[in-house]
């Protein structure tokens, strides 16, 4: 182990030093963005060794996951990370649907994208709004809710939920999107751009905001890949790596948009970053709108997919279908995925064990959060206390994701 | 008729290819290629399903195996992703501990796998290759009861510390008692 990341090691067992002082920090404390728990030693007000403590989110969902039909998995899924709950929802569809071998609607795909594309924005603004509110900008809170409010209601109209959606479906959509759905989008596509620059105006240049954030709590590339970090963190350090980009799926082949990407590796570089990505996503939502294809929202495997409501109530085969799926659940060949996908905080892969029955064998998520985790270690070692909280802030870690 | 069904969704189940396990057949990939060339012995199996390819490894090798992959120009799987672990209760060997690699140059995947007995589950720490494997193996540890020797702190990081039993093994009931 190289001494750069000794502080994994305990740090409790080391008091003693007179020099030094251990510090706990949360796992109740508004700034640690839920139940983190961070043990700090000190030297004055420089931290020398920090270690992370997490786990008390711990919910057992891989467990779970095991005693569950595959489509009752879905919305446990959306519970792992609760701000991004539809790109938890893709990955896993994604990661069955490999399974079965089932490729689905043009349809379903596209609005699967667009409405991950939401997510990313909807999981931005919520970790703009907190980061700068950690930092001390209160108003960009309240901005940054006040958008983040209109995508919770495209989402209610769209799956009758705000948070848990749980809207995706193995092979599609549950479905077919509500009438008027897109014109509300595309006007909340439209007016988005100019929101973003308000908050924009607020911080980008603020002074306050820099002399917080820039050269703070930095990380070089070598350190990120290292640390296996992903998402805005790595791309803050100038690790240029996308999935959406670079290993596509769900058809975000046929979108145009740039990845963003900073060499700083300071907190202000993955802000930078984070902005400019809710600007690219905006884009992906409009040409989601204008080229939306038409067609089916369902892939057309009567095992796997319930059927309308409408057959049911005129062919014998389609009741059937219903019945057995919902009762018994469908069975999935036995193999091995694993499916990684961009979420807003990085790499969230579903690998999934089948054995040929109708519950998963294991399903086990690699969540970003938790390795993104890692990356707090050399961010804060060395520096001012008063930087942990624009440190966390800015790795943007959702607990439950962590702990699952 | 074909093709304009699959445009419109309809034509929807895609037959897998049976999956490739013969060795001879996946020389051609190279991470499969290099292992062999440099040991063939630490080669236990391969298999090359779903557009994925998984090398199962003899678990003295899997140290030395994975700093291979990860310097040689040719494989460059430069990024840790992920270990967890599968129970195959009550099957010997019981455990599979499951890596997952990623090379960003050549955008590629590769699953390695060790086959581990349950009456000694312990396998090398890569946190020596990847400090980032640290989580991940202490959760391992943690839920499955797997040994990383060489990990700098290889403590639960989920459950209690004082917690007994390993949750995710598969004699571990999921309610009721234990």
């Amino acid at each position: 182990m190289s001494s750069k990341f000794s502080s994994l090691e305990p740090v409790v067992e080391v008091i003693g030093d007179d020099r030094t002082m251990v510090l706990n920090m949360g796992p109740q404390h508004p700034s640690t963005h839920g139940v983190l728990r961070l043990l700090l030693e000190l030297d004055g007000e420089t931290i020398v060794r920090i270690r992370p403590d997490v786990g008390y989110l711990h919910t057992g969902i891989e467990k779970t996951c095991e005693a569950k039909f595959y489509q009752q998995v879905v919305p446990l899924t959306d519970r792992i990370d609760y701000l991004c709950p539809m790109t938890n929802n893709l990955a896993y569809a994604l990661a069955v649907e490999k399974l079965l071998g089932l490729e689905i609607p043009k349809r379903a795909q596209w609005i699967r994208v667009m409405l991950n594309e939401l997510t990313r924005l909807n999981s931005h603004l919520v970790w703009l709004g907190t980061h700068a509110l950690d930092i001390g900008a209160m108003t960009v809170f309240l901005y940054c809710f006040r958008e983040r409010e209109d995508i919770l209601r495209l989402f209610e109209m769209v799956s009758g939920q705000r948070m848990m959606t749980s809207y995706f479906r193995i092979g599609g959509l549950a479905l077919e999107v509500p009438l008027g759905f897109f014109e509300r989008v595309k006007r909340f596509a439209d007016a988005f751009p100019s929101h973003i620059d308000e908050y924009e105006s607020l911080l980008t240049k603020n002074p306050i905001w820099t002399g917080r954030t820039k050269g703070v709590a930095k990380i070089t590339y070598e350190d990120a890949i290292a640390l296996g970090l992903s998402g805005g963190v790595a791309r803050g350090s100038g690790v240029d790596w996308d999935l959406r980009r670079d290993m596509p799926y769900s058809s975000y082949e046929q979108f145009d948009f740039k990845v963003p990407v900073a060499t700083e590796g300071d907190v202000f570089a993955r802000y930078v970053v984070r902005v400019e990505e809710m600007r690219e996503s905006t884009k992906i939502v409009q040409q989601a709108l204008a080229g939306m294809p038409e067609g089916p929202i369902k892939a057309d495997a009567p095992k796997v997919v319930l059927p309308d409501r409408e057959k049911m109530k005129t062919q014998m085969e389609a009741l059937i279908y219903h019945f057995k799926i919902v009762t018994e659940g469908f069975t999935v060949p036995a193999g091995e995925v694993y499916q990684g996908v961009e979420s807003p905080r990085g790499e969230m892969g579903y690998y999934i064990v089948s054995d040929g029955t109708a519950k998963p064998y294991r399903v086990h998520m690699r969540s970003p959060s938790f390795a993104n985790l890692n990356a707090i270690l050399p961010m804060c070692q060395g520096n001012l206390i008063a930087d942990v909280v624009a440190a966390i802030g800015s790795i943007d870690i959702v607990l439950g994701d962590v702990d699952r | 008729m074909e093709q304009a069904d699959q445009e419109r969704g309809l034509v929807t189940l895609m037959a897998w290819k049976p999956a490739i396990t013969n060795l001879e057949e996946l020389k051609d990939r190279p991470a499969l290629n290099r292992l062999l060339s440099w040991k063939a012995e630490a080669v236990t199996g391969a298999k090359f399903d779903r557009d994925e390819l998984t090398i199962w490894l003899r678990r003295e090798f899997l140290c030395e195996a994975c700093r291979l992959l990860r310097d040689d120009a040719a494989t460059a799987f430069n990024f840790f992703s992920d270990v967890t672990c599968v129970d195959w209760y009550p099957e010997e060997p019981r455990f599979e501990v499951v890596y997952s690699l990623l090379s960003m140059s050549r955008k590629e995947r590769i699953r390695l796998k060790v086959k581990l007995n349950s009456d000694d589950p312990s396998v090398e720490s890569l946190t020596e290759l990847w400090p980032g494997a640290n989580p991940f193996e202490r959760e391992v540890f943690d839920l499955f009861g797997i040994h990383f020797n060489g990990h700098p702190y290889l403590h639960r990081i989920m459950m209690p510390e004082d917690w007994q039993g390993h949750p995710l093994r598969k004699d571990y009931p999921v309610e009721g008692y234990r």
